[in-house]
Parts: C-alpha cells; structure tokens; sequence
C-alpha cells in the first residue's frame, strides 16, 4: 500500500461524513421528522469497523461535536453518545467484522438502543422529555437501513481503495 | 530522511489497540465537561461561534435547493402571473393603507390615555428581514436556524415576528447565524393576553409544532374557541400587542382545578421563509407633538 493513494483516498472517508451531517438536517415534512435515521452513526460505525486505525475516537468525536452544533443540541451530547458507540465496536471489531450480515445488524440495533439511550437520558435530564415513544423510532430505520449502508460504503472503500 | 524511514516501517500486522482506556476517558471527560458549560449559557459562545462559522457551508448547502427554487420561481414567473400578483398586491395596499388611517389617529390617542394614566409609553421599534433556513434541528424540540447573525446586529432573546404573528425568540446569536426557538418549543413559554377580555395567562409549548397550550387557565375563565390571544408584554421579553395564536379547544373539566385549552400560532412556523426581526427602540422614533396643558411624567423604563 503505497503512501500517495493513502492519502489521496482521505476525501472519500471526509465525504461520507459530510454526507451523513447533509442528511442529519435535510428538510424533512413534519411527520417524518421523527423518523430521520441516524445518518452519523452508521458512518462512525462502518469507518470504526473496517479502517479502526484510520477512523478512531478522536474522528467520531469531533464529528459529534458537528452534528450537536448543527441540530442546536448541547454540545458533547452527541459526540458522547458516538463515542460510546465507536469505542465498543472499535474494541469488537474483529469479531463484529466477520460476523454474517444479519448479526452484524444486530449488532447495530444494540448501538444504536445505546445510542438512542443516551441521547434521551440527557435530553430528560435537561427536561426534553416529550415524544417518548416516537424517540424510538430511529433506532428501527437506522437498523434496517445498515445493510444498504454497509453494502454503499463497502463498494466505494473498494472503488477508491480507502484502507 | 524523515520519509524514507516512514517508507522502511514494516507495516504492523496487530496495530495498537485505537480504542485506548486513556483516550476513551480523556474524550469522554471531554464531552461532559463541554456539556456542563454548554448547559450555562454564553459560557462557551466563543467556542459556539466558531463552530458555527465551521458548519455555515453544511446549513447553505442544505438550504441551497430551496433557495435555489424561490430564485428560480422569481425568475421564471410569467408576464401573467406577476401582472395577477401585482393587482392582488395593490388591492391589499390600498386596504391596508385604509386601515392605517385609523390606526394613526388611534395611535395619538391611546399615547394621550396613557399619558393621562401616567402609563410608561409602549415600546415601539423597527424591524429588519432575515431567512429561516430550511434545516431541520432536533426534532423534539423546535429550533431554527436563521441567516443574519451578530454581524448584522441580531441579539440573544430577539422577538422574532412574520407578517401575521410572533414567531419565537433568538436563543443563541453567531456570527454569521443564529437559533431560535420557536413558540411552540417544549421549552418556552410566551406571556399573552385574550384580546377580547384582557386575561392574562401564559402559552407554552408543546410536542406538535401547530399548538400552543393555555395551562393556566381557571375553569371559570372567559375564553372561548376563536379568541384571538395577543402578547401582553410582561416579563419584558416580547413587544406588547402583536397577535400569537387563536384558541382551537377549550375543555372544562370540573374535576380538574385549570381548564385544558389549546391555541393555534397564527404565524407561519416552518423553516424556509422569511421573518422579521425585531428590534425595540429605546426612546420612540417621533413622539407626537405634546398638547399644552399635558402633565409631564418621567417615561418608566419598562413597558408598563
């Protein structure tokens, strides 16, 4: 692996975070607004399980403090809980890696209940606490959507020789 | 040199744990603590403002499209339509410049009142145009971005208004952009009175971005669906006397000791369009000449 196409496939993984952040404010009619799939964290998840020595903690992290800045949330509150959720799968990632698909979106229904978890513990501690139920509805769609995710961002890893 | 050693570096085949105890914590202190000031207001503005200025190309680019079609519609709009346009605008102007007549003469008069009530006079201000840009924020809560900032003199707790109502309040100025929080945010709570009888009650915000609730209000109060409820001006945040929702449903219910009433905002509360931003004078911009044998009070500071 030479060191010039290292560098030069940087942009593909800085792209498909901009993506994700594009996504996680795209205008949405008011009844889907609820639903909006965690955009965010199928990319840490993706980039923290096949390049852990490229995207880390430290990526997630300030691509966390984005989205907070971006959705007007306290800032930290998301890169808190994407951090939790890369530094599990960064510590599984070997095994989560050669799971069959179907467990890795198990796996991913986990992340993102821990996820969600977090993110309403530290809305209900701030007194955000409506919509109790519709807060849930993310973790099904961002679940179902990660085989396609997977499968998108695998194809241009291989396209671009990101590794 | 430098480079040729990197070159020689055998590639390792176990690379060091990334997810090291040390940084974890280090992060994770990190954010918590980024919280807690976060959480205290204005301690961190600078940081805010800077990260900001980072995300305005993600927050343009999103709204682009949008503004895209409206330039678009300016531009392509037909002879037809812009002649259809212009009369209906015409005929609203004319309507609207009948009303003002009255609105004149009413206005000296009610100055004359108060005056003679010793009241403090009414704070009167301009306003200036600004965006909502068409991005969506967190979803539980309703909050958006708007396209003027510090630069062009927007403040913490800014009046937003449009042409038919209050819209909500500046709650963190930029640079280059600023959030509001609209009525209806969970979070907020504007002081109204029902214009019909001048009740004063206090409207706060909900889950569903069409309905401000009344939760305060008696049984035995006098509202009823249709009212208009206007802002009363207490607590010195919104300008009095401007229009902010019309009561949908009262439900009374002798068990319970407040009626449940709900009301819909008159203004247009969805991103994408334009609002005013409000800005108090400090003195009134051209007091009416005072008559002879008027009392002279000291203005209050405060609007009543």
């Amino acid at each position: 692996m030479n060191s010039v196409l290292h560098r030069r496939a940087n942009w593909v993984i800085v792209l498909t975070y901009v993506v994700a952040l594009l996504l996680s404010i795209w205008p949405l009619p008011d009844w889907a607004e609820p639903f909006r799939p965690a955009w965010l964290l199928l990319a840490t998840v993706f980039w923290c399980l096949f390049l852990p020595n490229r995207v880390g903690l430290l990526v997630t992290f300030c691509a966390g403090i984005l989205l907070d800045t971006l959705t007007g949330s306290l800032l930290g509150e998301h890169a808190l809980a994407l951090l939790l959720v890369a530094w599990i799968t960064l510590k599984l990632h070997l095994q989560i890696r050669v799971y069959p698909w179907w467990q890795q979106t198990l796996v991913v229904l986990l992340l993102m209940l821990l996820y969600t978890f977090v993110l309403f513990w530290i809305d209900g501690m701030l007194g955000f606490s409506l919509g109790a139920l519709l807060r849930w509805m993310p973790v099904l769609i961002t679940t179902l959507l990660w085989p396609w995710t997977a499968q998108l961002l695998g194809m241009l890893q291989q396209r671009f020789q990101v590794s | 040199m430098l480079r040729l050693h990197r070159l020689q570096r055998a590639p390792r085949l176990f690379t060091p744990n990334p997810a090291g105890a040390l940084r974890t914590l280090l992060l994770i202190a990190a954010c918590i603590l980024l919280m807690f000031y976060d959480h205290q207001r204005g301690h961190l503005a600078r940081v805010h403002a800077a990260l900001s200025t980072v995300v305005y190309p993600i927050q343009a680019a999103v709204n682009a499209p949008y503004a895209l079609a409206d330039w678009a519609g300016e531009k392509l709009a037909t002879h037809g339509t812009l002649v259809r346009d212009n009369a209906t605008m015409h005929r609203q102007l004319l309507t609207d410049a009948a009303q003002l007549q009255q609105f004149q003469a009413l206005a000296q008069e009610n100055a004359r009142l108060r005056d003679l009530l010793q009241a403090g006079k009414r704070v009167d201000g301009h306003v200036m145009a600004a965006t909502l840009l068409a991005v969506d924020m967190d979803p539980f809560r309703h909050v958006m971005t708007l396209d003027k900032g510090t630069r062009a003199g927007v403040f913490d707790g800014q009046t937003l208004l449009d042409a038919r109502g209050i819209v909500g309040q500046i709650i963190r100025a930029d640079p280059w952009s600023s959030e509001a929080a609209l009525i209806t945010d969970p979070n907020q709570a504007i002081p109204v009175q029902v214009n019909r009888t001048g009740l004063r009650t206090l409207a706060v915000g909900g889950v569903d971005v069409n309905a401000l609730s009344l939760p305060y209000l008696a049984n035995n109060a006098d509202v009823q669906v249709g009212d208009l409820l206007v802002t009363s001006g207490l607590g010195g945040r919104y300008p009095a006397g401007y229009p902010v929702a019309v009561v949908t449903r009262v439900q009374r219910n002798p068990a319970e000791p407040f009626a449940s009433v709900s009301a819909r905002p008159v203004a247009e509360l969805n991103g994408g369009h334009a609002v005013l931003l409000f800005f108090p004078a400090v003195a009134p911009p051209s007091p009416p000449p005072p008559p002879e044998r008027k009392v002279k009070t000291p203005p209050r500071k405060k609007p009543r």
